[in-house]
């Protein structure tokens, strides 16, 4: 019995702490418990849902990337600007789309091209990438945001299906594709694999360098379609929108445990670290918390969950 | 018999170095061949072409009269390669299966099969005849397991060319026999195995032919190991004759340099109580997981006992503090050189100086120049070979870096030198000058403690013998009273019948 309430908290620890949390909101904070608002937080995770998806991809194989808020906004301002230079119909949405999704597959592949066939820290490359493709959304949009002239592309971001907006459908898609991606193929193990010791992944025989490169291609793609469904949801191209954007993905995979030394990660402790994030921010909004002081609540639960899995940690090595 | 892996005049050079230069070995299917040498005779660098980890700089590699290129693991693997590295290439994140057929992992288009999976990793390690639970995962397991698993998992490559790398170095008995059965099993499968070890009783009992390297050439081959002797291997390996190793000299104990009282904390199961005297050389030897190095991890104050005290030179030490006990005499090498010993992108120089008791110049500011002096002041007094100061410890030898470790701690006033596995890995050549420096150190009145897992070091270097058994100290063997029997009758858990001979 013992065990297995140490088993339960050991894997699923952040889990209860989001229960818990959730419970205490509905019986606690006004107006949390309704179905607008539930929409509503769905929502507002769901563009980070669906990049933490990949993010987690990247973080578990030992990388990271922090161009994907650069990545979102080009894409978004690309699908905008491709959207509006083809004669209105259902084939300048397409081509809108898959612009902004292919743009970011391709700052993907550059970013895996650089960290696993040059060898370039995965950090410093992304680091330059965010502002090389920041910079290139500048330039598309010529410096100002671009607003989209056809309705049909809005339906990818303002319709719903169910009851809920199509972006949290895309969301919960994404979630499954990753998620039996991650764990139930041979590609997902590898991932784990190279972060947890990637000379020993090396010395099986696993090709280091183009599971790296699907890797943030795959980033790259979930980044692109991020901003296009944003662009979709404000009705334009924003070069200038989602800063400290991949920090938001970063911090909600590390709440929920994914190591940032690689080699640890579950797509259940991803999608519980993105509900926290949102339920977080979402009774502080109701609450009516000033601004400021959410930025230093959200720093400050990142740094709380780091211990809390800390000491768990702390507690596992005790076993041996 | 006709050979069928050749190495043909292979030669590899790093930067400052020519690791291997013109070394021609062939073996035969069915064949156990040992290579011996020093550390840093160019053996692992051997396996590691052998592996495709990096191609040769002149000549080339035959399997069974046809030349192969391997320019990357994936090359050697396909050829039917397995090499078990030195160091262990294991995701400790990752289970125990995971581990076995990683690379190779059962699948339908890509789709992991899991039942598959555990069966072929249960299957593996029962040939091994390990009881390890495949779901566990690796970093829950002791190094013993962990070595067996990587074992295991060159096992399930279906490969037909092995290379071992030190398989041994942190196996029990009971583990080496099974591994050797293993051997001879795929020895008479019609296996080429190649086998690197630096305990020669183990090359004289599975291999049958021998090659002796020495500064990465080929010295000396033995075509038939049962006509050489351990002697003459010994001598071509260090390319001079060596009497015994030890060295042997009773030394008068004087007070007591460290007491230790009630001392329990993690890894120990219950209070111990130890003295180790100014100028004594006291041995501390168990079986893997008795708990030596948590017992010394404990004393240099990298872990936090719950209870005990220690005295140093008769004052009270406050444990918990690694910069407490350096600043009070008390030091240690620890056992994983890589892991917790050097700073492997430092230099030689940087990683004698780096310590708690660094001596700050004028206003806090470092001296090179007397870093410098100090540093080559230890090169020429501990025999280490480096082209200078200046160079990277990682491009060193094990026992060149060991000494360099010593001589961090051995640049000031020392009490007590706790030395953990101190010769683990390194050769012969190198051993016999730590032994020395060893004894220069007792003679000179350090207290030495040294944990160690090799039963002869133990009994040729102590004046004392402490034997430790699933965390309790189970005795106290002087050295004229210290036999293997003796001390392995004291080490092995009690509920297994001691062995006869060991």
């Amino acid at each position: 019995m013992h065990k297995m309430l140490f088993t339960l908290w050991d894997r699923a620890g952040m889990a209860l702490v989001f229960v818990l949390l959730f419970v205490g909101c509905c019986l606690f904070v006004p107006r949390f418990l309704t179905w607008y608002n539930m929409t509503g937080l769905a929502l507002s995770v769901s563009m980070v849902g669906m990049v933490a998806c990949t993010m987690l991809l990247c973080l578990a194989s030992g990388d990271f990337d922090l161009s994907v808020e650069s990545t979102v906004a080009c894409s978004g301002v690309l699908a905008a600007v491709v959207i509006n230079s083809i004669a209105p119909g259902p084939l300048a949405v397409a081509a809108g789309i898959a612009a902004g999704v292919l743009a970011g597959g391709v700052v993907g592949l550059f970013n895996g091209w650089v960290i696993a066939v040059l060898g370039i820290n995965a950090l410093i490359t992304t680091l330059a990438t965010m502002q090389i493709v920041r910079g290139l959304g500048f330039l598309v949009s010529g410096g100002s945001s671009v607003g989209i002239s056809q309705p049909g592309f809005f339906a990818l971001g303002q319709s719903s299906f169910l009851g809920f907006p199509t972006p949290v459908w895309i969301t919960v898609a994404c979630f499954v594709v990753f998620g039996l991606l991650l764990h139930k193929t041979v590609f997902g193990r590898n991932c784990l694999a190279i972060g947890g010791n990637a000379e020993a992944a090396r010395l099986v025989g696993i090709n280091v360098e183009r599971t790296k490169l699907v890797i943030f291609t795959l980033q790259g793609l979930m980044a692109g379609l991020a901003g296009v469904v944003l662009a979709s949801r404000i009705t334009s191209g924003q070069p200038n929108t989602s800063a400290g954007f991949s920090l938001d993905v970063i911090s909600a995979c590390v709440l929920g445990g994914v190591s940032l030394s690689g080699g640890v990660g579950s797509i259940l402790g991803v999608l519980v670290g993105v509900l926290i994030m949102g339920t977080v921010q979402n009774a502080m909004n109701l609450c009516n918390v000033p601004p400021f002081w959410q930025y230093i609540a959200r720093g400050g639960i990142l740094l709380a969950a780091v211990l809390f899995d800390q000491l768990k940690r702390g507690r596992r090595r005790n076993l041996i | 018999m006709e050979a069928y892996l050749r190495f043909v005049g292979v030669g590899k050079r790093f930067p400052g170095v020519e690791a291997l230069c013109n070394v021609s070995l062939e073996v035969a299917a069915g064949q156990v061949h040992a290579l011996v040498g020093e550390n840093g005779a160019g053996k692992s660098t051997l396996l590691k072409i052998l592996a495709g980890v990096y191609p040769p700089d002149a000549g080339r590699l035959e399997l069974g009269g046809r030349p192969v290129v391997f320019n990357s693991p994936q090359d050697a693997i396909a050829e039917g390669v397995a090499v078990i590295h030195q160091e262990l290439q294991l995701v400790p994140d990752m289970s125990v299966a995971e581990n076995l057929l990683l690379g190779r992992m059962p699948h339908r288009w890509g789709w992991l099969r899991s039942r598959a999976l555990f069966s072929a990793a249960r299957a593996q390690l029962v040939r091994l005849g390990e009881a390890i639970d495949p779901a566990c995962a690796v970093r829950r397991l002791p190094i013993a397991h962990r070595q067996m698993v990587e074992i295991a998992k060159a096992l399930a490559s279906n490969a037909c060319i092995f290379a071992f790398d030190e398989p041994t170095s942190s196996l029990s008995q009971r583990e080496t026999a099974k591994l050797f059965d293993i051997i001879r099993e795929l020895a008479a499968m019609g296996c080429v195995i190649l086998y690197v070890s630096h305990r020669l009783h183990e090359i004289f009992e599975i291999c049958d032919c021998a090659t002796v390297l020495r500064d990465g050439r080929c010295v000396a081959s033995f075509p038939d190991i049962a006509q050489a002797s351990s002697d003459e291997l010994v001598s071509q390996m260090v390319g001079r004759r060596i009497e015994d190793i030890y060295a042997y000299r009773p030394r008068a104990a004087r007070e007591p340099a460290l007491e230790v009282e009630g001392l329990t904390g993690p890894g120990l199961s219950a209070p111990l109580h130890l003295t180790v005297r100014r100028g004594e050389i006291v041995a501390l030897f168990g079986l893997v997981g008795a708990g030596r190095s948590q017992l010394l991890y404990l004393l240099a104050g990298a872990a936090r006992p719950r209870a005990g005290a220690l005295r140093l030179l008769g004052r009270p030490l406050a444990p918990g503090r690694p910069a407490d006990a350096i600043r009070a005499g008390l030091v240690l090498c620890p056992e994983d050189r890589k892991k917790s010993g050097i700073f492997p992108s430092a230099s030689v120089q940087e990683n004698i100086h780096l310590s708690a008791r660094r001596r700050r110049g004028r206003f806090g500011f470092l001296s090179e120049t007397s870093e410098r002096h100090n540093a080559e002041a230890c090169v020429r007094r501990f025999n280490i070979r480096v082209s200078s100061p200046a160079q990277k410890i990682a491009n060193l030898s094990g026992g060149n870096q060991q000494k360099c470790i010593l001589a961090r701690w051995l640049t000031g006033d020392v009490a007590v030198l706790l030395l953990d596995e101190p010769t683990r890995g390194i050769d012969v050549g190198a051993r016999s000058e730590i032994y020395a420096i060893i004894q220069n150190l007792a003679e000179a009145g350090v207290g030495i403690l040294l944990a160690t897992s090799d039963l002869p070091e133990a009994l040729g270097l102590a004046d004392r013998i402490l034997v430790m058994r699933q965390g309790r100290l189970v005795g106290d063997l002087p050295h004229a009273e210290a036999t293997e029997e003796a001390v392995m009758r004291l080490a092995l858990p009690e509920t297994v019948p001691a062995m006869a001979s060991v």
